[in-house]
């Protein structure tokens, strides 16, 4: 076996302790004491406030805005309207690159979904802009709109971020014909907002032609990018600082109109802006997932053993630009079967364009598909986790790759063992609790592929023997300040107190976007290639110094340890880089690192994290209510950098997850196409009562394939595997199989025996 | 129209005049105040994230206008450590990881600080829970702001006792 890309000892050998610790949050006493500054923290001098006026209607154009009402107000300062929104260099409706998506900027006066800015009164109070915005009293022209999935469709060739919308592998018509036994089962999920808890918001400040820039961003290169190219500036002269992000989930992953909208409002006003969007506000121009309806085909043997398999989506877009939940691309990499089929169409509805959303495509497709391998085993006589055994993939099923790593039979097993499965009878409605309720206990498999974007990173190692590291880097709350500041430390043979860290400002290295839980791997591997960098640098002064202890050690290899630099074959021999730069006369020594995704390992091996989720429900046999009593997760996901917080992530993952199956859903008007729940009191998400008991079992997993440090990825794979789990727990706690999300207690009446029974 | 009015925010009393009615309590501390520790996540008393203590007790800034409040004792987060010195509630949340992001904190540790207040079993995972479910936590960290609050509450008990003693 020649792997290609084995850890060479020397060169990219750990130089520190660091990885692997659980460290608390660096910036959590920033975070506890309110200190932790956030972009609508910012309050320059001067500052004027902009507020969005939005559009009522879901199709048509505006007639009319009472702008004179709205300028009469005391403290407005000035309306911004399709008539005197400054110019923009490049039309936000122009796709010059694929994640270029169309904003709504104010060029014209049409509408194309319910939600979309069509005005922006900027004033000197936020009372005073908020009045204004009121004062607007939009006339419209309105055409009917539609926002579900009933009309024409399309064929999607790409789907998500430039994935391929069609793959087979065999012949699945055929596979599915000769099959003994059939499951085909249609899954509907509904449309889904971020809602991160921190709104979009903006504080923008021009200095001539350049722009200082205070503004949430999970990509800071990208948002320059966009921007620059909106308004016909030089990236230089864009500054965006980024320190911390109330959330993203993807939601913040792009450029959005309403801060461009922010930026052209202090253009227009010559003063400092802050834009801050309204929770409602948050429902149509910062992206969703869109709803999908999903149809799995299963065929297989009397055995139970997979023969075909086909995974078909039907998603919504808006209008007027594409991103397609990529929903059916999981069943490439799950379950082994010598045919496997996946498609996908689109449906063009008047709603704000779909975005990526924590876990896209993976979320609703495992979803289904994790439902549709459950009322298999059930059809086959199998118990849940027996039947995933049988249909284990040892390889991509749809490719036919090895994996570069797949410790997922573990995770089954130690999940497994922790929820007591063993015990779980096979019959459905057979478990009940101490109050008569009825339990039931499900499974679900957990994936998400290791993704890995560009970045770049700066190291630095100075006369005292300290260093810094650079990268522009997004701490959203997946713990980048404190687990990309262990990879620095060790990177340099550092403790973390010796190192500064910089973060979260555009004019820092590139560091990609935190997105696709590849942002520890991508911008880890670029600050571990830096430290080499200037670890080789330094090596060099001192091997070829006659006044080194090291001198001449340069075959024998040289690591840092601490602060010094130390022979391979002899730790005891060496000294500390504060020595070598002195006699060099140097301030300080630099390197430089970069990261991407290896092609020829990409093409030799399919590179997914996995997991197993078990879940038990209790379900009120009367009034059909649901509650989620327990979750146990297990997890294989490369090297763990730092356990506490990719335990956290595991968590948050599963909640999201159980607010897939039993909470979340936006609901539209079908008449105005307006959504119904645009807040936090409808659109339901968990609170803390909601929660059950959650464990994360993190498996240990080596993968030297993925990139240098071993680390796969852990933002999104928690809600993969945990909806389908807890679909499969309801099934078997009350023997109703529900195929649509969320589930709730209407779906349940009528189907539970025990309600019927006794006429509720 | 001037408006004026008195509040105590964290220890300090202030004179305020205000040139509208309309100014909410949230509003006053983040924009004209510049305490900006309390976060408005939806305006409207859904998510928490505003949550500070008046005379004691846990509110939802969003939902207060500044003016009914005139002679009140304000704690926001910002009040809340002494000097250097983490209240414990705080301490308990960085050794819990009771967060993510952050952005929902400010509220859940001033919620959590009233909820021990109030005088609520603290001890009890469930009740808890559900005391302190007017705070919304998007990136999910309820099982650590669980165990902080509990944690916290221990020690404050405790330390109300040793006092006593």
């Amino acid at each position: 076996m020649s792997d290609i890309a084995s850890l060479p000892t020397g060169s990219r050998q750990r130089q520190g302790s660091n990885i692997g610790q659980p460290m608390t949050r660096r910036d959590g006493i920033l975070k506890v004491t309110g200190s932790a500054t956030y972009a609508a923290d910012n309050n320059p001098e001067g500052l004027m406030h902009a507020v969005l006026a939005t559009a009522t209607i879901a199709r048509g154009k505006v007639t009319r805005l009472d702008v004179e009402a709205a300028r009469a107000h005391p403290g407005v300062v000035e309306v911004m309207t399709p008539e005197n929104r400054p110019p923009l260099a490049t039309d936000p409706d122009e796709k010059t690159n694929p994640f270029a998506f169309r904003l709504d900027a104010l060029q014209n006066d049409g509408v194309r979904y319910a939600g979309q800015p069509i005005a922006v009164v900027v004033a000197k109070t936020l009372e005073a802009a908020v009045e204004g915005a009121a004062l607007l009293r939009p006339s419209y022209e309105t055409e009917a709109a539609r926002v579900d999935l009933e009309g024409e469709s399309f064929v999607a060739e790409i789907v998500g971020p430039g994935a391929p919308g069609r793959a087979a592998s065999g012949d699945f018509d055929a596979a599915f014909a000769s099959a003994a036994k059939h499951i085909e089962a249609t899954y509907d999920t509904p449309p889904q907002y971020h809602n991160a808890m921190e709104p979009h918001s903006i504080v923008v400040r021009w200095e001539g032609d350049s722009l200082s820039i205070d503004m949430p961003t999970q990509g800071l290169a990208m948002a320059v990018g966009r921007t620059a190219e909106l308004f016909g500036i030089s990236p230089e002269k864009i500054h965006i600082r980024s320190p911390f992000l109330g959330g993203g989930f993807g939601s913040k992953g792009l450029a959005a109109g309403p801060q461009v909208l922010g930026i052209l409002a202090a253009k227009l006003v010559g003063a400092p802006v802050k834009l801050v969007l309204t929770r409602q506000q948050m429902y149509g121009p910062v992206g969703h997932r869109g709803q999908t309806r999903q149809t799995v085909k299963l065929g297989m043997g009397e055995d139970g053993r997979l023969a075909a398999i086909e995974h078909h989506t039907l998603t919504s877009t808006s209008r007027f630009d594409d991103f397609l939940e990529p929903a059916s691309n999981v069943t490439h990499s799950l379950y082994a079967a010598p045919a496997i089929r996946t498609t996908h169409a689109g449906s063009r509805i008047d709603i704000g364009t779909p975005m990526f959303m924590r876990a896209p495509g993976e979320a609703p497709g495992s979803a289904a598909l994790e439902s549709a391998i459950d009322e298999a085993a059930f059809a086959a006589g199998m118990d849940p986790l027996d039947f995933r055994l049988l249909n284990y993939a040892e390889v991509e099923p749809i490719s036919g790759k090895p994996f570069s790593s797949k410790a997922l039979r573990e995770c089954y097993e130690r999940g497994a063992a922790r929820f007591g499965w063993s015990k779980r009878p096979q019959a459905p409605r057979s478990m009940r609790d101490g109050e008569g309720r009825l339990l039931g206990w499900g499974v679900g498999t957990a994936t998400f592929p290791a993704i890995m974007f560009q970045a770049e990173a700066r190291a630095v190692i100075r006369a005292d023997g300290s260093g810094l590291m650079e990268i522009g880097a997004h701490d959203m709350g997946q713990g980048a300040w404190t687990a990309l500041h262990q990879i620095a430390a060790d990177g340099l043979g550092l403790s973390m107190d010796e190192v500064e860290f910089r973060s979260g400002s555009s004019d820092l290295p590139n560091a990609g976007i935190a997105g696709g839980s590849g942002h520890t791997a991508t911008a880890g591997t670029a600050l571990h290639g830096a430290g080499e960098d200037v670890i080789a640098r330094l090596t060099e002064l001192a091997v070829n110094d006659e006044a080194s202890p090291l001198y001449g050690a340069g075959n024998v290899g040289v690591v840092a340890r601490n602060g010094r630099l130390v022979r391979q074959d002899d730790e005891s021999r060496g000294e500390p880089y504060a020595a070598i730069l002195k006699r060099a006369g140097l301030a300080e020594i630099e390197g430089r690192g970069q990261s991407a995704a290896d092609p020829a390992a990409q093409e030799r091996y399919a590179m997914d994290a996995h997991g197993a989720v078990f879940a038990e429900v209790a379900v009120d046999p009367n009034l059909g209510q649901i509650r989620v009593t327990r979750l146990v997760g297990a997890f294989a996901a490369g090297r763990v950098i730092n356990p506490r917080m990719v335990e956290s992530q595991y968590y948050g993952g599963m909640i999201w997850g159980l607010s897939f199956a039993l909470h979340e859903e936006a609901v539209h008007d079908k008449r105005t196409g307006r959504i119904m729940n645009a807040n936090l009191a409808e659109y339901r998400v968990p609170v803390n009562a909601d929660v059950p008991s959650l464990e994360a079992i993190l498996v240990h997993e080596d993968d030297p394939h993925v990139n240098a440090l071993g680390v796969k990825g852990v933002g999104e794979i928690g809600i993969t595997g945990t909806v389908g789990a807890i679909a499969n727990a309801i099934w078997h706690a009350t023997g109703v199989r529900v195929r649509r999300f969320p589930i709730g207690l209407a779906d349940l009446l009528g189907g539970t025996p025990d309600v019927s029974d006794k006429g509720v | 129209m001037n408006l004026s009015l008195t509040l105590t925010i964290n220890g300090e009393r202030r004179e305020i005049v205000l040139d509208d009615p309309r100014v909410t309590l949230l509003d006053l501390l983040r924009e004209r105040l510049h305490l900006t520790g309390a976060k408005k996540g939806c305006d409207r008393g859904q998510c928490g994230a505003c949550t500070i203590l008046v005379d004691g007790e846990r509110i939802n800034s969003c939902l207060a206008l500044a003016i009914s409040y005139d002679g009140a004792a304000i704690t926001t987060i910002e009040g809340l450590a002494e000097g250097d010195k983490l209240h414990p509630v705080q301490q308990a949340f960085i050794e819990h990881d009771g967060f993510q992001c952050g952005f929902c904190t400010p509220g859940q540790i001033m919620s959590a600080v009233g909820l021990i207040a109030e005088g609520q079993a603290c001890d009890d995972p469930e009740r808890v829970r559900e005391a302190m479910s007017g705070n919304i936590c998007r990136c999910g960290a309820y099982k650590g702001i669980t165990e902080a609050v509990i944690d916290a509450s221990g020690k404050l008990s405790a330390g109300k006792e040793r006092d006593a003693a």
